[in-house]
């Protein structure tokens, strides 16, 4: 690491994030709102919809979908092998993956599609101010989808998620994606099977031994995308993120839409990063309740009635945004050899060769970094990051102050801010606080956190969860925007901590660091020394660190720095010692 | 056994040839390829000199000359073809050198001792520079273009020489081991895989064999069925003579015009009828090789033997790196009674690799059974000549309206095999019809001799074709593979796709023509033949695009279950996959044979490890 020159490495990390720092290259937003709030919601709903698909293929109807998938090699192996191992008939296990396909299978029908299309566009209207898409991206999907098979990996935040992917794809007269749905929603009367019918399929949440399941999920999946009947659509993260900070990827499924590739069933496979931002999340207080160990209501439909107070609240703005599509081909290139799949029948099921692995969870990695970069971030989220740190409150005054520097740096590194162009930070702050009034009150000039219920007496026990749902409740709105810090903030930790200038021993103690949050946050593997000269770059350009040959310092403002921003890191550091300590108690 | 020693007769343009050397042995000529080649084959293109297509001045296509079924033919769709293919125009010419230019060509480094000691053998050599040019090359698109450009050669051979006999590559050998000398084998030139070229760091005096001398059939032995043929012979006249006597070997090569014996061992080559006469390593009961160490041969002629791993397995696909094989037995076959061509429509290429493998799941493929997309099919409809009467003229436009509107074929997709039923009459049209009959069952329709027969013109006319191509700024080249049968869809897809998108990204103007055939069928898989061309208006090194695009697209095919090669060989231009392709131990126990067989390397064209 050292050995090499330390200004080639920066001209070096300089260039990746040229490619990488989306500030140049984003994409203008469009609020697709604004045309429903002027025209007829019905019209819309009933308007001709004909998506072009993939090399022109007709649409596969679900049944004829179902007929391939039972009579492919691929499960007709499985189906035997289970019956050998099981003694039963095959004719009985044939019977099982048909079950358990009826289960599964999606029944997208345009008329559903056309029922949401109308009653979303009513819900939206009222809960939010606008849903901003970027529509080059649109255009780039619609181009991606012509040329190859294409898997939408958007974020997960909300179970509004799936619902808005689809909404947009229809508005924009996209091929509508099939999508991965937990079974969970299936115990929704009545709406399970409307989602099924907009596209989704259910898959259980955990079926690790069952063979036939397997193949028959995998053969349903593989089936759809190397047709290119339709995008197929799934969350890399498995669940929606409680705290709002990306999770790491499971990889089941990216290792099922990729296999296609590498046994050169498709020419390649485009991944489109998609990241849905929401100014406030519908289940904000909800998931900090989860957090502190209330049961997450089961998905039901009187459950969903109820959630019907919701709509008469303004939960501000969505911005989704399509990132470029990522060709597998591109990235296996020199990774994976694919002629060692040759010496093997393809329609048997195999575990994946380790080299393949390791490329899926790479992958998986990259695309959640992807997802994070393209992340819309509101003024709010940078006010909530200094609440967090003053949580007895501030000055209404200092907390503009303070919010517009911050804006400035997180702007120097590459933040996607969405800031109101031409408006004084005052007013700024203001509606941002008028708009999370459920977690921020101002009196008497000063800014503090809204704790719990003001109605009613409450026992100390119940004002101390209280408090702390406001407290984890504004944590995942500065969630959001750890990303962009998080590489200068553990060099600054590793700074402070080593308290040496010898650029070795501040990345020993970096890579320390790195290692014991690669699963807290998304740190792509084996990018640590990527990561370390990416954090020194930024910190070099913001000025708070100097970088003479293999050294490197602090300068002055990184005092006032690093008593800020790593501050957060450390927090997460102490918070994973005292678990540490709680469990080795226990 | 009958007529031993069955010398040629002389049919071609028989003349003298008289050079600065000697010649002592009078003319023992002459094949149908004769001795100075260049003077009845171009010396840079395909074929016959006389043989060419062209754009008259109406803008219309000819095929000149008298030698094929399409020679002295108009063909009125291929310019329409051509310019709407390619993007290229026929008043944008990009004419070749006319002639060689001697400066262009490296002075002989003679190996004075080496040459007087050849002149005491009175073997026939020459160190013109033209003889030597024409040996220095195959038909690689990179050798052909460098010709028509007039480009300085780096390295060609310093003299050719002539063998009779066996036994004077006996003595030549000998002289070339004492001298240290490099021998580079020559048959009939058409290697496509730079296989004659000169290694440019090669710094002793290269010799060209050129065995195209050695072109009797010293023997037939219709008991056994078996020939004893000089391995110089090129492949018509092999047919040509044995027919005289009511046998064939079947070998067919697409080549075979200008393709020798002694090359098809050296490269493992493949024959069109491969599915009722077999392929080379099927044909060939015994073989005779000169190596440095001396001669390789069996003790007999036994038609299978358990001895070890069979030497002839050594010498097939050696590609001229161990020794030159002089002599060799191979099967024949009385000429067949009936030989009926045919060919069937399917709606789509999917179907129609269903259909094939299906006929080669029953056993029960014709002679020949190939596939062409719709890209060769329409090509081959290009080809199509004058029509010399309207109502011949009616009866195509009905046959095109039955399938394209009646049948709901789609002209953009459809896809044609093209078939050759050989055996007694009664036979062939019992084979024919369980065939027809496999192939309805995949939405194939049966559409008639002529189709069927131009397929198979096609073959013979391609490297014809792609002269003209060169003339008007199109380069083109094709290669080949064997793939599993489950993967030959999957392989065909991705291998056009990743040269099309190579073709963008490396800046060609143009849509590239990207075809492919299957064109042999086995019990396990299928070889697959592609065809690639491009206008290359605007490049500045169209060549070099060339092979980017072509090594991109090589190794598409390998991570799709392809081989290296089904027939063409490795030679130089596939060295670099040789390990992947057989592991390096493979190579070791080449190289350990190659290092005992020849540890001089006498036989220096380093082709192959």
């Amino acid at each position: 690491m050292s050995t090499v020159c330390a200004s080639c490495l920066n001209i070096l990390v300089f260039l990746t994030l040229q490619q990488r720092d989306p500030m140049l290259k984003r994409d203008g937003f469009e609020d697709i709102l604004e045309e429903r709030r002027n025209s007829s919601d019905l019209k819309y709903a009933l308007r001709c919809y004909a998506p072009v698909l993939y090399k022109g293929v007709t649409p596969c109807k679900a049944n004829m979908l179902k007929n391939i998938v039972l009579q492919s090699d691929q499960l007709h192996y499985v189906v035997n092998q289970v019956s050998q191992e099981s003694g039963e008939a095959p004719d009985i296990i044939q019977e099982e993956a048909s079950v358990i396909l009826e289960e599964m299978a999606h029944r997208l029908q345009i008329s559903t599609v056309r029922f949401f299309a109308f009653a979303l566009t009513k819900a939206f209207k009222t809960l939010f101010q606008h849903v901003c898409v970027n529509e080059e991206g649109i255009q780039r999907l619609q181009q991606a989808i012509q040329e190859h098979p294409v898997v939408l990996l958007p974020s997960h935040r909300s179970y509004m998620d799936f619902l808005l992917m689809s909404y947009i794809l229809y508005t924009y007269d996209l091929a509508l994606p099939v999508i991965a749905a937990g079974m969970d929603f299936m115990g929704m009367k009545f709406v399970g099977e409307m989602l099924r019918m907009s596209g989704a399929f259910f898959i259980r949440r955990s079926f690790g031994g069952d063979k036939l399941y397997w193949a028959v999920f995998s053969e349903y999946v593989k089936t759809m995308l190397r047709n290119g009947f339709a995008p197929i659509e799934f969350f890399l993260e498995g669940t929606r993120s409680r705290t709002c900070k990306s999770l790491t990827p499971k990889l089941g499924l990216l290792n099922i839409v990729i296999e296609p590739f590498f046994k050169g069933e498709v020419f390649d496979v485009n991944l489109v990063p998609v990241s849905i931002s929401y100014e406030r999340i519908l289940e904000e207080s909800l998931y900090a309740r989860e957090l502190l160990g209330v049961p997450k209501p089961k998905e039901s439909t009187s459950g969903l009635l109820k959630a019907r107070r919701i709509l008469s609240e303004d939960y501000g703005s969505i911005h989704v945004y399509f990132g470029q599509p990522v060709s597998v081909r591109s990235l296996a290139q020199g990774k994976v050899n694919r002629s060692k799949y040759n010496l093997f029948p393809r329609h048997i099921p195999r575990k994946p060769m380790e080299e393949t692995q390791s490329f899926v969870n790479d992958t998986a990695y990259r695309i959640v970094r992807l997802q994070e970069d393209n992340m819309v971030l509101k003024p709010w989220v940078l006010m909530a990051s200094l609440l967090l740190q003053n949580l007895e409150g501030l000055e209404l005054s200092v907390l503009t102050e303070q919010t517009l520097w911050l804006r400035g740096l997180a702007l120097s590194y590459a933040a996607f801010l969405d800031w109101p162009d031409h408006a004084p930070t005052a007013k700024v702050v203001s509606s941002s606080l008028a708009l999370h009034r459920g977690l921020a009150c101002v009196s008497g000039g000063r800014v503090s956190l809204v704790v719990g219920e003001p109605l009613g007496p409450v026992t100390p026990e119940e004002a101390l969860f209280n408090r702390a749902v406001s407290v984890l409740s504004c944590a995942s709105y500065r969630n959001q925007v750890l990303h962009v810090f998080l590489r200068p903030a553990m060099l600054a930790v590793a700074m402070h901590t080593t308290a040496s200038s010898k650029k070795n021993e501040v990345y020993n103690c970096f890579s320390f660091l790195w290692n014991m949050f690669s699963n807290d946050f998304i740190l792509c593997p084996g990018d640590t020394v990527q990561d370390f000269e990416e954090a020194c770059y930024l910190l070099v350009k913001t000025g708070a660190v100097q970088m003479p040959q293999q050294d490197i310092e602090m300068t002055d403002r990184a005092v006032l720095w690093t008593l800020e921003f790593p501050k957060v890191v450390n927090k997460f550091y102490s918070g994973k010692l005292s678990c540490r300590r709680i469990l080795s108690e226990i | 056994m009958s007529s031993v020693g069955l010398r040629l007769g002389v049919t071609a343009a028989s003349h003298t040839y008289s050079i600065s050397c000697c010649y002592y042995n009078a003319m023992r000529l002459t094949a149908t390829v004769c001795f100075p080649r260049q003077e009845i084959m171009k010396w840079n293109g395909w074929g016959y000199s006389d043989s060419k297509f062209l754009f008259n001045k109406k803008g219309q296509a000819e095929f000149t000359g008298k030698r094929y079924r399409l020679s002295g033919m108009v063909l009125p769709s291929l310019q329409d073809w051509f310019e709407n293919t390619f993007g290229a125009s026929v008043n944008h010419k990009s004419p070749a050198t006319p002639a060689l230019n001697a400066s262009a060509v490296p002075p002989a480094s003679l190996n004075e001792a080496f040459v007087e000691d050849l002149k005491a053998t009175g073997i026939p050599f020459s160190h013109e520079a033209e003889d030597r040019v024409f040996r220095a090359h195959g038909h690689c698109l990179h050798e052909i273009f460098a010709l028509r450009e007039g480009k300085k050669f780096e390295r060609v051979p310093d003299l050719v020489v002539w063998p009779i006999c066996h036994n004077d590559v006996v003595k030549i050998v000998e002289l070339a081991c004492k001298h240290n000398v490099c021998l580079i084998p020559y048959g009939g030139g058409t290697s496509v895989t730079s296989a004659l070229e000169c290694p440019p760091e090669e710094t002793r005096c290269i010799v060209s064999l050129d065995t195209s001398q050695m072109n009797r059939i010293l023997w037939i032995d219709e008991k056994n069925l078996v020939a004893h043929v000089e391995a110089g012979i090129i492949g018509q006249d092999l047919e040509r003579l044995l027919n005289e006597s009511g046998y064939c070997t079947g070998h067919e090569p697409d080549s075979m015009e200008f393709s020798s014996l002694g090359g098809w061992v050296a490269t493992r080559a493949s024959g069109m009828k491969k599915n009722v006469y077999g392929n080379i390593e099927d044909l060939v009961i015994h073989i005779k090789v000169v190596t440095p160490r001396g001669v390789i041969e069996k003790s007999c002629q036994g038609p299978r033997m358990s001895t070890g791993p069979d030497i002839h397995h050594f010498i097939l696909g050696s590609e001229g790196t161990l020794g030159v094989v002089t002599e060799v037995t191979m099967k024949i076959r009385p000429i067949p009674e009936y030989q009926k061509y045919g060919s069937v429509v399917f709606p789509n290429f999917e179907a129609g690799v269903a259909c094939l493998r299906e006929v080669a799941k029953q056993r029960c493929a014709p002679a020949s059974i190939r596939l062409m997309d719709n890209e060769q099919f329409q090509f081959g409809h290009a080809l199509k000549p004058q029509v010399s009467s309207i109502f011949t003229n009616f009866v195509e436009g009905l046959k095109k309206f039955y399938i394209t509107k009646f049948k709901g074929f789609d002209p953009h997709q459809l896809v044609v095999a093209t078939l050759l039923f050989e055996g007694d009459r009664e036979r062939v049209l019992q084979h024919e019809k369980q065939v027809y009959d496999i192939a309805a069952t995949f939405g194939g329709l049966a559409a008639g001799e002529d189709n069927g027969q131009r397929g198979y013109i096609l073959t013979f006319v391609i490297a014809y074709l792609r002269d003209l191509g060169m003339d008007y700024y199109v380069v083109a080249e094709s290669f080949e593979t064997s793939v599993p049968w489950d993967r030959v869809l999957d392989l065909c897809r991705n291998v056009k796709e990743r040269i099309n998108r190579e073709c963008k990204e490396r800046g060609v103007q143009f849509q590239p023509l990207t075809s492919c055939r299957v064109t042999q069928t086995y019990d396990a898989g299928a070889c697959v033949y592609f065809y690639f061309a491009f206008n290359y208006r605007g490049l500045a090194d169209p060549v070099h695009t060339y092979e980017q695009v072509e090594h991109a697209a090589r190794e598409e095919i390998l991570a799709n279950g392809g081989s290296l090669s089904h027939h063409h060989g490795v030679g130089k231009l596939r060295k670099e996959w040789m390990k992947d392709s057989i592991s390096s131990v493979g190579v070791g126990m080449l190289k350990s044979v190659k290092d005992y067989v020849d540890p001089d390397n006498i036989f220096g064209n380093r082709n192959l490890l």
